[in-house]
């Protein structure tokens, strides 16, 4: 076969990006900003909450999914460990520490254990919208109208359940197609947390205007580290030691930064890895100057000073 | 060359060498280590249209996950990875999305400063070089070498193929054009010539073993794992290049090696390898020339002599 030669054709060949989503930006260009009582870092912890249906037939391949055929016991039930064991050990070690959280949640998770979202409202902790169920992820092949209704029903899921305003978004498996950010923001969502391409909060178009996009971790997500590329233990609370001293030393010449720490309870709330992500978070409370809040707390701080 | 033409059985690029029996290469001031490092700055687009070679991105588009994390080099990964070269008198043969020149010249204005080296890897990272004719390569070629020139004012010496794709045409078009080294063969530790029909061509080691996405992503090691092979394998060479000059490329991609969770593993490198008093610190551009002048009709000559015998 020949290739055809507009494959030698560059439309979108010019200055910034090549779609109108944000705009191009360099972080090191960008004013200092202030955190709360002059933090130089605002700790972001994100708790995941997530629902994976043994009958589950994503359009794309979900890591942590029914990876064995059915009925797939072994990773329906590991993953369930999560809900009920996992997160009550992390919710322990973050209530010892004093540290504010925010959840991203399925809704169909919220609906089977309404006690997971008390627990969450309990704590004070926000709560962040993370699609149906991990069965759904969204793609570039969905249609539009029905990833609509399947966003609103998510919102007003969660948001009945809960009570919260559910300002923020996490994809499952942080996937989107080229309609998901307006459809969010048509509900009144207020941040993404799927794109993985700053340390800062950024101004992220849509047909409802300006949202943003947070600096919600995928490098340091503990399923990337210790699940896909199977790290040790010790690597993982290495890894995000040297994030932390990095951002609290740039925070000193830069203006304050972003930690932000994503954790699966059935992966880090697992008895023996329970204490790696207490020796993680006592280091980092050790130091001044750490800010820990919940992501809509973090993106207030922002806009207040970076809206026009 | 046609559709049905017979498959290649081995490259045809060059002559088996043996290491312990071949010409011996020096460096200036007696080096014995030539260092350099080979950022690959790059733009992956975010629609980008099908290649009979390869599917751009795993999911349909946008595949927002890989998109975005492409995207962090440049936004953010970039000026620190630059920085701590700097600090380290380090300068980048940057290996060149040339599209870069379109959407970032920010980047391009400081690494010119800077004085780095700019070669060649294709336009986009999402656009391949399997499938095209000669003609199609041919014009590629001329976009790239006339981009770089426009927007730095620097030929380009180098060439590393966009996201390593290639025709069976690649090599002879690369020496028609002028381009004075490749970075696309493995085989060896030192520059070694490379058959082509015309003209004349080297290939200067940059490294897959070093290279920070296959280290970091596909085998999936932490970042301070990656400090400890980057310093193991310069001392093996340093060890060496006492007998026989050797050449040691770190490639980077900024979107991974400047995380802030490993740049301080970055730099510790850096100091480690600059440190050392026999290292001739330099870009690809330099080590080709030193060759050229010095080395490249001798070492010819021995693989004629040993092909002969």
């Amino acid at each position: 076969m020949t290739l055809s030669d507009d494959y030698l054709k560059y439309p979108n060949r010019g200055h910034g990006m090549d779609h109108d989503r944000y705009s191009w930006s360099q972080l090191h260009e960008r004013p200092a900003i202030t955190w709360p009582n002059g933090a130089r870092v605002a700790l972001w912890v994100v708790t995941q909450l997530q629902w994976f249906p043994m009958d589950m037939k994503p359009a794309v391949p979900v890591p942590g999914g029914m990876a064995r055929p059915y009925p797939d016991y072994w990773d329906y039930t590991l993953r369930d460990y999560g809900n009920r064991i996992g997160v009550y050990r992390i919710f322990k070690v973050l209530d010892k520490l004093g540290i504010r959280a925010s959840v991203a949640m399925n809704s169909a998770l919220a609906e089977m254990y309404p006690y997971l979202v008390e627990q969450v409202n309990q704590r004070g902790y926000e709560l962040i919208a993370n699609g149906l169920d991990m069965g759904h992820p969204h793609h570039g092949d969905m249609d539009e109208a029905k990833e609509a209704a399947l966003i609103k029903g998510v919102l007003d899921s969660l948001r009945g359940l809960s009570g919260q305003p559910v300002r923020g978004w996490l994809s499952p498996i942080r996937s989107e197609s080229m309609n998901t950010p307006d459809l969010v923001a048509a509900q009144g969502i207020d941040y993404l947390c799927d794109w993985a391409n700053d340390d800062m909060p950024y101004p992220f178009q849509t047909t409802s205007g300006a949202i943003h996009n947070m600096p919600h971790t995928m490098e340091l997500d503990d399923q990337q580290i210790l699940i896909a590329l199977r790290h040790t233990e010790q690597e993982y609370v290495g890894q995000l030691k040297d994030q932390f001293h990095c951002l609290y030393e740039e925070a000193g010449e830069r203006g304050g930064r972003i930690m932000a720490i994503n954790l699966n309870p059935w992966i880090t709330g697992q008895a023996y890895r329970i204490k790696a992500l207490e020796e993680v978070l006592s280091y980092i409370s050790g130091h001044d100057g750490v800010w820990s809040a919940t992501g809509a707390e973090i993106l207030d701080a922002f806009t207040a000073q970076t809206k026009p | 060359m046609t559709e049905d033409a017979p498959l290649m059985r081995v490259p045809g690029l060059y002559d088996y060498s043996p290491q312990v029996d071949r010409p011996k290469i020096t460096w200036p001031n007696g080096a014995r280590v030539a260092f350099w490092v080979a950022p690959n700055i790059e733009y992956y687009e975010y629609d980008p249209p099908l290649s009979p070679g390869r599917k751009p991105w795993p999911k349909p588009n946008p595949d927002v996950v890989p998109y975005s994390h492409r995207d962090y080099g440049n936004r953010a990964g970039f000026f620190r990875m630059m920085e701590a070269m700097a600090k380290y008198g380090v300068r980048g043969s940057v290996s060149l999305n040339v599209a870069i020149c379109q959407h970032h010249p920010e980047i391009i204005k400081v690494c010119n400063e800077l004085d780095w080296e700019f070669f060649s890897h294709g336009i986009y990272n999402t656009r391949y070089t399997y499938g095209m004719s000669e003609a199609q390569e041919r014009a590629m070629m001329k976009d790239v070498i006339a981009t770089i020139l426009d927007a730095t004012g620097q030929n380009v010496d180098g060439w590393l193929a966009p996201a390593l794709s290639y025709t069976t045409n690649t090599f002879e078009l690369l020496a028609e054009f002028g381009i004075q080294y490749t970075c696309d063969l493995f085989h060896d530790d030192q520059p070694q010539p490379v058959n082509t029909k015309s003209g004349r061509l080297i290939s200067v080691p940059y490294s897959l073993e070093m290279n920070d996405t296959v280290v970091l992503t596909m085998l999936g090691k932490s970042s301070r794992h990656y400090t400890d092979i980057l310093k193991a394998n310069f001392d093996q060479l340093y060890e060496e290049g006492a007998e026989n000059g050797q050449v040691m490329c770190i490639p980077l991609h900024p979107f991974l090696i400047g995380q802030p969770h490993r740049i301080g593993n970055f730099a510790e490198v850096l100091d480690y390898i600059t440190g050392h008093d026999k290292v001739w610190v330099t870009t690809g551009r330099e080590i080709a020339a030193h060759y050229y002048e010095h080395h490249y009709d001798n070492v010819v000559a021995a693989l004629a002599a040993r092909k002969g015998a």
